[in-house]
Order: C-alpha cells, then sequence, then structure tokens
C-alpha cells in the first residue's frame, strides 16, 4: 500500500494521529486518504477538482466532492476537521493567501507542503542557465505551468509571521525525499518542506 | 394504461395518511423487481423514478415494448448489476401505471378518482414504497437512487427514512423546486386544463382523453430537458421533409416534428390528470422548509451520499446540488460529487454518459465494501 504513496506524502502520513478527522484538499486519486483510513482508522474526506481523480476516489469508496479549493472552502463550517492537508498545491492556487487562511479556520491545524523555490539548484537554473527552473516537482515549462504563486521556504515562513499564523512543525524533505534536519541554510537546501501550521489564540 | 399484462402489486389495507391531512383508503402501489433478494435481504436497491417514468426501469416495458427507461445501467452485469442486487422499482402515488391515482376507481364511490384524488406530495409518495420495502421483508435498503424527481424521492428517504438506507444517490436534482421550474409546471397544466376534453378532470367515462393538452404539456417540459446546444446539435435549422418551407402551418422543421412526436407518444402511454397531480407534488417538494433549514434535516446522518450533476442541466443546474453539498459538509456527512460534462442537459441521467457510469460504478463498488451484504 506504501509502494502508491508519494515520499513526501508517506512522511506527512506519519505526522497523523489515528482516528483523526481528515480533509485533503486537491485529493487527487485518494492514495493518501486510502491510506491514511485503512492505517489510522482516519475518518476522511476529500476535495479534488478533476473528475477523473473524483472518480477514482469514489471508486476506493472515499466520500470526495468535485470541487474548487480556492472558492469550495468557504462553505465548511469553522474547527469541523482535526487536520486539513494541502499537499504540492498550494503553488497552484489562485488565492493562496485565502486558502491558508480557510484551511486553518475549517481545521484545527493545516499540514501544506510544496516544492521550494529557494532551493540552491532552483536558484541556479535562472542565475547560470538563466532559465526557468524545472525539476521533478516542477516538470512543466513556463507556457504551461499550473504553478502560479510558487513561493521559497521563507517566503511562507515571512507569510505566516506576518498573517499571525503559527508554525507548530517544520520539516524538509530532499530530492529523494529523505527528512534532512532543518538549519539556518533550510532555505537552500531543502528540495520540497511541510509545515504544520495554526491559527493563533486557539482556545 | 388499461392493459391486460399482470402487474404486480401491493395492497395496503391501513389508510395512508397524507400531508394534506386527507387519507387514502386501501391504496395501490404496482412494482416491478430485478434480480433476487439475498436471504439477509441485504441487497436490495430502491430505484424511484421521475415524472414521466413507470416501474418498468429495466429489461423490455412490456406496455410499451419499448427498452426500460433505465435499462442502460441497470440490469446482469451493468452498473446496478441486477447479478447480485435485489432491484426494486415501483409506480409513485399518483401514477398512472396501476399504483393509486386520479385514474383509479376510488373504493368509496366506485368512480374514477378524477380530481377528487388529494393532492399529494413526494413525501407521501415515499411514505407508500416504504410500505412497499417494509412489505417485502427488507429492514435497510442497500441504496436508493434516481433522477430528477427521483432524485427528490431519493432525498426525502434519505431524510424521512435515514435508518432505512445506507446509500443514497441523488441525481440532476434538488433540494427544491425553483420558481423557472414551477412556471414550466404551470403552463403544462394550464394546457392540460385548457383542452375541452379535460372537462375538470372528468373525462375517463367519455372514452376520449385530453391528449392535445397532455401532449403540449410534455413538448413544452421536453424542451426543459434538453440544452440549447444539444438541440442545435441534433437539429439545427433542418427542414423535416422537403428542401423548401412549406409556407403554412404544417411541420417544417424537425425540431417541430421532434417534439410532436414526442408529445403524441406521451399521451398514449400517460394520463393527464395524472400528469397535473405528480407536476404539484414536485412543486411543493423543499426540504429548506422541514425542521430548521437544510442543514439541520441532515444532521447526524449515516447515509453514504453520492450526488452527480450534469454542466449543461439548466432545470436542475449544479448549484442547486451544490447548495445542499454545502449543507451536508456543515453536518459532516458522508459525502460524494461529482459534476459530469455534458451538453445533452437534464436528461444525460437517462442517456449513455461513460464518466456518469463509470463514477457511479465505481462509487457502488467502493460502498459495497463498507457495508456488509
Amino acid at each position: 500500500m506504501r509502494k502508491n504513496l508519494r515520499k513526501d506524502l508517506f512522511v506527512i502520513s506519519k505526522l497523523i494521529n489515528n482516528k483523526e478527522k481528515i480533509l485533503d484538499v486537491g485529493c487527487g486519486s485518494g492514495n493518501l486518504l486510502d491510506f491514511l483510513l485503512k492505517t489510522k482508522k482516519a475518518i476522511c474526506r476529500g476535495i479534488e477538482i478533476s473528475q477523473s481523480g473524483v472518480n477514482d476516489c469514489v471508486k476506493k469508496g472515499l466520500s470526495v466532492i468535485q470541487g474548487d479549493a480556492n472558492y469550495d472552502l468557504d462553505d465548511y463550517p469553522d474547527d469541523a476537521f482535526s487536520t486539513v492537508i494541502l499537499s504540492q498545491t498550494i503553488q497552484a492556487m489562485i488565492f493562496p493567501d485565502k486558502v491558508i487562511k480557510n484551511l486553518i479556520r475549517i481545521g484545527r491545524r493545516a499540514i501544506i507542503s510544496f516544492p521550494n523555490f529557494g532551493y540552491w539548484k532552483v536558484r541556479k537554473d535562472l542565475m547560470l542557465k538563466g532559465k526557468m527552473p524545472k525539476n521533478d516537482i516542477l516538470p512543466y515549462e513556463w507556457f504551461d505551468t499550473p504553478n502560479i504563486h510558487l513561493c521559497s521556504c521563507k517566503d511562507f515562513q515571512i507569510f505566516c509571521k506576518n498573517n499571525n499564523i503559527i508554525i507548530e512543525k517544520f520539516m524538509c524533505l530532499s530530492e529523494k525525499g529523505i527528512e534532512m534536519k532543518t538549519n539556518y541554510f533550510s532555505n537552500l537546501l531543502a528540495y520540497q518542506v511541510i509545515f504544520c501550521v495554526s491559527k493563533k489564540n486557539k482556545n | 394504461m388499461k392493459s391486460l399484462i399482470p402487474i404486480d402489486k401491493l395492497q395496503i389495507k391501513n389508510p395512508i395518511k397524507l400531508d394534506s391531512g386527507e387519507y387514502i383508503d386501501s391504496c395501490e402501489v404496482a412494482f416491478k423487481t430485478y434480480g433476487t433478494l439475498n436471504k439477509k435481504k441485504t441487497n436490495a436497491i430502491l430505484v424511484c423514478h421521475a415524472l414521466s417514468g413507470d416501474q418498468f426501469c429495466s429489461e423490455v416495458n412490456p406496455l410499451t415494448k419499448k427498452q426500460g427507461w433505465w435499462n442502460i445501467l441497470i440490469g446482469p452485469g451493468k452498473v446496478i448489476d441486477t447479478n447480485f442486487f435485489f432491484v426494486i422499482c415501483s409506480n409513485v402515488l399518483g401514477g398512472c401505471m396501476g399504483s393509486t391515482g386520479p385514474s383509479s376507481i376510488n373504493p368509496q364511490t366506485k368512480t374514477n378518482y378524477g380530481l377528487k384524488f388529494p393532492v399529494i406530495t413526494i413525501s407521501d409518495m415515499v411514505k407508500v414504497q416504504e410500505k412497499l420495502v417494509s412489505a417485502l421483508g427488507i429492514k435497510k435498503l442497500f441504496a436508493v437512487i434516481g433522477g430528477s424527481m427521483g432524485g427528490m424521492q431519493t432525498l426525502e428517504w434519505a431524510t424521512k427514512f435515514s435508518n432505512k438506507v445506507n446509500v443514497a444517490i441523488p441525481i440532476a436534482t434538488s433540494y427544491r423546486h425553483s420558481a423557472q421550474n414551477i412556471a414550466f409546471h404551470e403552463i403544462g397544466r394550464q394546457a392540460i386544463m385548457a383542452d375541452p376534453v379535460w372537462n375538470k378532470g372528468n373525462y375517463y367515462k367519455t372514452r376520449k382523453e385530453p391528449k392535445g393538452g397532455l401532449s403540449v404539456a410534455r413538448m413544452i417540459a421536453h424542451i426543459t430537458y434538453l440544452s440549447e446546444r444539444a438541440l442545435q446539435r441534433k437539429f439545427g435549422r433542418n427542414l423535416q421533409n422537403s428542401d423548401f418551407f412549406s409556407f403554412n402551418f404544417d411541420t417544417d422543421f424537425q425540431i417541430e416534428s421532434y417534439l410532436k412526436h414526442q408529445g403524441t407518444s406521451f399521451v398514449e402511454r400517460f394520463d393527464a390528470n395524472s400528469y397535473l397531480y405528480i407536476t404539484k407534488a414536485m412543486d411543493y417538494f423543499d426540504l429548506s422548509v422541514k425542521k430548521g433549514g437544510l442543514s439541520k434535516v441532515f444532521k447526524n446522518s449515516n447515509v453514504n451520499f453520492c450526488f452527480f450533476s450534469f454542466t449543461s442541466d439548466w432545470l436542475f443546474p449544479t448549484s442547486e446540488t451544490k447548495t445542499i453539498i454545502k449543507s451536508l459538509n456543515s453536518s459532516n456527512s458522508m459525502v460524494s460529487f461529482v459534476e459530469i460534462k455534458t451538453d445533452k442537459g437534464h436528461d444525460a441521467f437517462l442517456l449513455e454518459e461513460p464518466e456518469f457510469h463509470a463514477t457511479l460504478k465505481g462509487f457502488i463498488q467502493g460502498q459495497i465494501g463498507k457495508h456488509e451484504i
């Protein structure tokens, strides 16, 4: 079962406690939700924009609605979930700021993962080649990429600070998907990053 | 309608109290089943038909000799596999395919009800279906499924008898009829009532039926079941019989011929008074006025929902389904929702739509694993 799971999703799954109530935003084919349902007995819900993704999810018996996270998260009530997951999707959102605020409103915490645009090889592509960066998780050409709001690890940290969002946990992954220790140079060394965030002043 | 072909019927002995406060005595429910009920009686799927449908959802309809209205979906090896499931479909209360309706004989007066038949609601239809399901010895249905008015019944089941349903699949439907929907129905009813043969509903003895009015009602309704694009694609401005205009009021355009065919074939199998009663029941339907609004009716529901809408359906647009989804989300329900891209309009739920069928099949398969059958 784990074989089907992307490495960053497996790292995220380790952050989930048993019987948590999860919303996976942009759940794709539902591999993470299916894994959490079976290994953590989680109560799982999902939103997915593509019809083929939703089809795959409902075939797995998952409760998933076809929708657009840019707009449809507004419909969910406050604190409806213990954890809301947004993996490798934030950079494709039209309103990432609104989406992040919705995530921590709906869930007691949000787990957000994204490709780090501050990674040294990304910088190298621009600086030495003078071209838009491309790699395994940023595979698109400049003209066909859905990634319209890329950010670096540092950008995200600054965003959280400015918006009173608490960073509960911060994890870095290497190109091979292996967890790295975080340090002062993480913004330069991390290929992918995972943040657990929550809103301030919660009771 | 009047046929010698035997129809399965259930007689309900006790009077049924309707939402209007009136009672129906010795109510009959005509139904058809497909497949076999398993020993534990856990494999039953109730199929709810739409306004003009009947209990013959699969195989060949013995009365019209045409394929059942959902034969594309229901049968051995199909999406709703009758090798595995026991499918029940009943003619709605107020209908004209054997269930008690305005064309039935009133046991008290020994004549046809006509307009003496009490006005019914979607909830009344579901009450009667519940009696049928109980009479078949089924404590909990695996699923209730239906499109359009059948979707309304499905939603009614999921709220009124939520403990008797594992899975609800409402398709191309809404929690209430919009002003536009009511408007179209009212035009249809006025067309019937403007037909002199209708005679305030007393036409059963005259051997004549208000076919003109009913056929106009059907023609109007049929336009709402299609989309502008589908009409244009299928008919365009194509002429029916020649390359020239006739310069009279005969049928020039193919679309005219098509609508007339829809009208005339419909009146052969449908009762005008039934059309009045059933459209009224749809117009009255509104889940949002029940006990504290839409979000309350679904509270603590254990039903697994899967909604389908179609992009070009302007009779029950996706926005209507999304309103229900919003309420279900706020009450933590188990809900899936898929919007199918198609230009076939509202009728898409009855037609060959591979994405719809594949997703529905997947959902049903997924649910089999979740519930003991």
